[in-house]
């Protein structure tokens, strides 16, 4: 699917995740987080480049590794993206969102 | 005279030493298998030991079977690999190695949460991913008259990703059959985005749990149990209550890949997805659930693997470049209940769709669907597995790489 954020076409899939990382830019991710009603601030984008750096050493994410990461803990996460913190913070950095095998 | 060791004669280090044994020249190499237990168990029987399907004897035999002659098999504890200087420190002594295959598995760590592994932990705190697990829980079953299950997977990735699911399936069909059904709630909780997360698989399978009556609970970060009140907590102070929580715990590698600084966060070793190498030793090879790859961990991915894994052994002994061929391919029966299962074919690129398999157009096997023929396939698999798989036979028709023969890819 395509979808239009500030006059720039994207490629997502049916929940709105990108398809190409490569299409990814502050601007749009600032203009998803808008959709999922957050605010993005200096904490929100340390998060985010640390998930794009886990997915781009194809590390798998997860609360775990969050705990881990040295950026945030998990109850801060949480509380930055509401409603399922993975899930929303992939749709916001471009990448796709951790999955099972079905 | 060389030595190939392989650690773990579980489903991976078995199917390596039958591969290798009439592969490698007997004269100039020597191969051992270390497993500290004598025990061989079908771990994908442990789904079904709990509901009374399977009994002990069906999923249990002794490893040394299968064990080919001309491997020397030392039931010995792991201590530590060194492999600096290419050595195994066993419990009695080291065995050194030029090529060394770790295949030591994954194991559940219920002490990974606060209150999982407490006093309550096989009274009304279960897991089916051991055999002393799946057996505890099949008796608390037998005696389970009414109220709330909670099937809850911890954090991925997990062995066998579909078993939970699976479990929960087959728990609807038991209290069923038992005529207590309405006295069961059942609850699906994990920490992913839903049940199912792939688009296809949603699309298609997303009915299963409302005509099975089972709730779901998703973005489920379990924090810690309060098993004195009976209660599951995540990090936003969510709670689910329980009266029987069956649960699959944080998943890790072998303890001994910790103690030899081998492994990453959950001790599994980092491997290249492709030609299953160690990434940071040469002479190390690593398959099944020992790995960090990106793939199923789960027995029909290590068969898939254990071809390419010999192959690649050999053309490593023979100075020659590896092949990058491991492509994630995946292959599970999925049990839905009332004598029905799924089944799934997939690899890295290329997420389970329907279809026919194994041969395109005719099956008899279909993809992504419900159907009795599938249950039939899933309770045959067991032979299969003690038969061929275990000694390395072909499965007929089934290739190591995922074949897109008789996939309906485009939606």
């Amino acid at each position: 699917m395509i979808k239009t954020i500030k006059q720039i076409a994207i490629n997502v899939n049916e929940e709105g995740y990108l398809t190409d990382f490569s299409q990814w830019t502050k601007e749009i991710g600032e203009e998803i987080a808008k959709e999922n009603n957050i605010e993005m601030t200096d904490k929100h984008w340390q998060v985010i480049s640390w998930i794009q750096e886990q997915v781009t050493a194809k590390k798998p994410l997860s609360i775990r590794g969050i705990k881990k990461s040295g950026v945030i803990d998990i109850k801060e996460f949480y509380a930055l993206f509401p409603g399922g913190p993975l899930k929303v913070s992939t749709k916001i950095a471009g990448v796709p969102k951790p999955k099972s095998c079905i | 005279m060389k030595n190939l060791v392989i650690l773990g004669a579980g489903t991976s280090g078995t199917m390596m030493a039958n591969h290798l044994v009439s592969k490698l020249p007997k004269k100039d190499w020597k191969i051992h298998i270390v497993d500290q237990y004598k025990t061989h168990y079908y771990q994908p029987g442990f789904l079904f030991l709990p509901f009374d399907i399977y009994n002990e004897n069906q999923v249990r035999k002794e490893g040394k079977k299968f064990i080919p002659k001309g491997v020397e098999y030392h039931q010995l504890k792991i201590e530590k690999i060194d492999a600096e200087n290419n050595l195994v420190e066993l419990e009695n002594g080291v065995l050194s190695y030029d090529i060394l295959i770790i295949a030591t598995g994954s194991k559940i760590a219920p002490q990974e949460v606060e209150g999982m592994h407490s006093k309550a932990w096989r009274d009304t705190i279960f897991d089916f991913y051991t055999y002393e697990g799946a057996l505890a829980l099949r008796n608390k079953l037998r005696e389970f008259k009414e109220g709330k299950l909670v099937v809850h997977i911890t954090e991925m990735p997990i062995k066998c990703p579909v078993a939970p699911l699976e479990f929960a399936f087959l728990a609807d069909s038991y209290f069923d059959k038992k005529g207590i059904r309405d006295k069961v709630e059942i609850t699906y909780v994990t920490p992913l985005s839903g049940a199912f997360t792939k688009e296809y698989s949603s699309k298609k399978l997303g009915y299963l749990l409302e005509e099975k009556n089972i709730k779901l609970e998703t973005d489920f970060a379990i924090e810690r149990v309060d098993f004195e009140n009976k209660k599951i907590v995540d990090y936003i102070d969510k709670e689910i209550s329980y009266d029987l929580l069956v649960t699959v715990p944080t998943n890790m590698g072998d303890e001994v890949i910790e103690k030899s600084g081998l492994g990453d966060d959950l001790n599994f070793v980092p491997t290249h997805e492709k030609t299953l190498q160690s990434l940071e030793h040469e002479n190390i090879f690593v398959i099944g659930d020992a790995t960090n790859v990106p793939a199923s961990k789960a027995g029909s991915v290590a068969h898939f693997q254990s071809e390419t894994l010999t192959d690649n052994i050999l053309l490593y002994i023979n100075n020659k470049p590896l092949k990058e061929e491991f492509d994630g391919h995946s292959n599970c029966f999925i049990e839905t209940g009332k004598n029905k299962a799924l089944l799934i074919d997939f690899n890295y690129e290329q997420e389970p769709v329907t279809g026919t398999f194994p041969i395109a157009g005719i099956g008899p096997l279909k993809l992504l669907k419900e159907s009795v023929l599938n249950h039939w396939g899933k309770l045959a698999f067991r032979w299969v597995y003690w038969n061929l798989l275990l000694k390395g036979i072909p499965i007929p028709f089934v290739s190591r790489n995922m074949s897109t023969a008789g996939k309906n890819i485009n939606k």
